[in-house]
């Protein structure tokens, strides 16, 4: 079945892209982890956040229009103005520093020291917040987001593979970008932790602590960093997932996809992350597509879980995890 | 006399400190100290007698605990420093290597020294010129420079750790409970570095320690510290010879042993005329 092969390449290849945007999400959570052993639920809700504000800004939205409408009693909700991308963007990311700082200023300075379980609450709340104030902010209906990204069939892949293959794969431009710019992302963050100060800085933190402090490290200032790396993570992720499927409530739940990929790859590994998200991507696309229909279909929804069950099983540290260093 | 590299000059003064962990629970009822430049300083005791809560009430690592210096006062070169944040003490020049050698796991060797220059703006020259220093003191870490630091033994750990606080170009460094762990000849060679930094290069040590032995063999004062109170003090070698010192720290006694009972009540009574 000649035919049946080149339909499941097809497949393979845009599950491998949907499995980047997986691998994106799931690379926030692993710096947040890394660097202060904190879960962070609400990654999730970072990359709604982040595609929200940019939403905003770019269509020159009134922050809080409603709830300053409702109180007195006025009718605006545009400013009239439009930003360009680019410093739309770049606003955004401000945007999510802020909120980096904010975090660490009211939620996690007072928790250093505390157990984990703590701080997983802790970002739960933080989810529910962070949901919450996007739309009061932002408001809630579903956006349309476009950046100039470019979208639709990418016709050279088209042609080439008609040529070679005797018919035409498709593949969307948006999904060789998001893999292009998650590559980029990697190499970035992998060179800024293993080769600069604040790099090491911040592995030494997530290895110890109060041994970071007896050196003079300051803990308040790697938090905000990295808080403000994975808002900026998060941030990507937003604009891919937003271009892709518009700006709603939803993408909050991408999330959650995240959790078997990082079963998948480690909790504590950038590599992981992006082979996990990869792996979970062609595994969902090619198990709906060899064997989903024969059993009811719908299997894109379980199958990621299902998975990460049976890491947690035989192999719980993941394909990367950090093997837990123990003298004896 | 030991008190060959001992000057006049005071850098760090306690006076008084009172510490409550947790807002209850009170630690340390009133300590006292001081540590002259360039001398090693000996701060003694048996478990929970406060010796690590001083050093991290003085290098301000307490807050991170949710330990707080309710009373009295902290001064460095005479400047209150209580209420810096530990990274402004290691800028001063005030380390403490943490009991248990805190090695950064996943960190080579190297790189767990480099992380003791974070807060200089030295240049890479300067770095490594420093780097060469810490391995002429420490040869083997040189040749484990390439390993994670979880991987080494205890005895190069606590060279790691001495050697990434040298890194930061300290005047004191607050050294706790060295001995931690180490078989009796590693013990030695570590003590023995500290005595060729101190007299060689000049750093200040303040050193808590429950090896007393060891301790008031190599240091120049001694304080005693006994349910957070110092309750004797003195030249390192008057301590040594101090018959109650003998009796309760280094197990010696004029009258041969006695049973622990004995010995339990005896120190009860003397505790509280001290």
């Amino acid at each position: 079945m000649p035919e049946q092969f080149i339909w499941g390449l097809e497949v393979l290849l845009n599950g491998l892209m949907a499995g980047v945007l997986y691998a994106l999400v799931a690379l926030g959570f692993v710096l947040i982890y890394k660097a202060s052993g904190i879960f962070n639920f609400a990654q999730g809700v970072m990359a709604l956040f982040a595609a929200l504000t940019l939403v905003g800004i770019m269509d020159g939205q009134v922050p809080f229009a409603h709830l300053i409408n409702s109180i007195f009693g006025t009718e605006i909700h545009h400013f009239g103005w439009h930003v360009p991308a680019f410093l739309a963007i770049l606003l955004t990311m401000v945007v999510m520093v802020a909120l980096a700082w904010a975090v660490n200023k009211f939620v996690f300075k007072h928790l250093v020291n505390q157990e984990p379980i703590i701080l997983f609450m802790a970002t739960i709340g933080l989810a529910y917040f962070l949901e919450g104030f996007g739309d009061i902010m932002w408001g809630s209906d579903i956006k349309k987001l476009d950046v100039g990204l470019p979208q639709g069939i990418n016709g050279v892949i088209d042609e080439a593979t008609y040529q070679i293959l005797g018919y035409g794969f498709f593949i969307d431009n948006l999904d060789l970008f998001a893999t292009a710019i998650a590559a980029a992302l990697v190499f970035t963050l992998i060179v800024f932790a293993q080769y600069t100060k604040q790099g090491r800085a911040m592995r030494a933190v997530a290895d110890d602590h109060q041994a970071a402090l007896s050196v003079g490290i300051s803990l308040n200032f790697i938090w905000v960093m990295v808080w403000s790396l994975a808002g900026f993570v998060a941030l990507v992720a937003g604009i891919m997932w937003g271009t892709k499927s518009g700006v709603q409530f939803s993408l909050s739940l991408i999330a959650l996809k995240a959790l078997p990929v990082l079963m998948l790859g480690g909790f504590t590994s950038i590599p992981g992350a992006i082979v996990g998200g990869l792996l979970i991507g062609m595994g969902e696309k090619l198990f709906e597509f060899a064997i989903g229909s024969a059993i009811g279909g719908a299997t894109e929804n379980w199958f990621a879980y299902v998975l990460a069950l049976l890491f947690l099983v035989f192999r719980p540290q993941g394909l990367f995890g950090e093997k837990i260093i123990e003298r004896v | 006399m030991l008190d060959a590299g001992r000057t006049e000059e005071t850098l760090l003064e306690v006076n008084n400190i009172e510490v409550i962990y947790n807002h209850v629970i009170l630690v340390l009822k009133g300590v006292s100290l001081s540590v002259p430049k360039g001398g090693i300083t000996a701060l003694l005791g048996g478990n929970g007698a406060g010796k690590t809560t001083t050093l991290k009430a003085i290098s301000n690592l307490l807050k991170s605990e949710r330990g707080e210096v309710t009373k009295g006062s902290i001064r460095y070169r005479g400047e209150r420093v209580q209420d810096l944040l530990p990274s402004d003490l290691v800028k001063m020049g005030v380390i403490q290597v943490m009991e248990g050698r805190h090695c950064f796991e996943h960190l080579t060797v190297e790189e767990n020294l480099l992380t003791g220059a974070y807060t200089r703006g030295a240049s890479k020259g300067e770095i490594d010129a420093d780097l060469n220093m810490v391995y002429e003191y420490f040869p083997r870490l040189k040749e484990r420079r390439k390993s994670q630091a979880g991987y080494t033994s205890g005895g190069e750990q606590q060279m790691v750790a001495i050697g990434r606080a040298l890194m930061s170009r300290p005047e004191t460094i607050l050294l706790d409970e060295p001995s931690m762990g180490l078989a009796p000849q590693l013990v030695e060679q570590i003590f023995n570095i500290v005595k060729t930094l101190n007299e060689e290069e000049g750093y200040t040590f303040l050193l808590a320690e429950q090896n007393t032995n060891v301790a008031l063999r190599f240091a120049h004062y001694g304080y005693i510290l006994e349910s957070g109170r110092v309750v004797m003090d003195g030249p390192a070698a008057d301590l040594r010879e101090n018959p109650d010192v003998k009796e309760f720290y280094l197990g010696m006694s004029d009258e041969g042993r006695k049973s622990f009972r004995d010995v339990r009540s005896y120190r009860r009574r003397k505790r509280w005329l001290s």
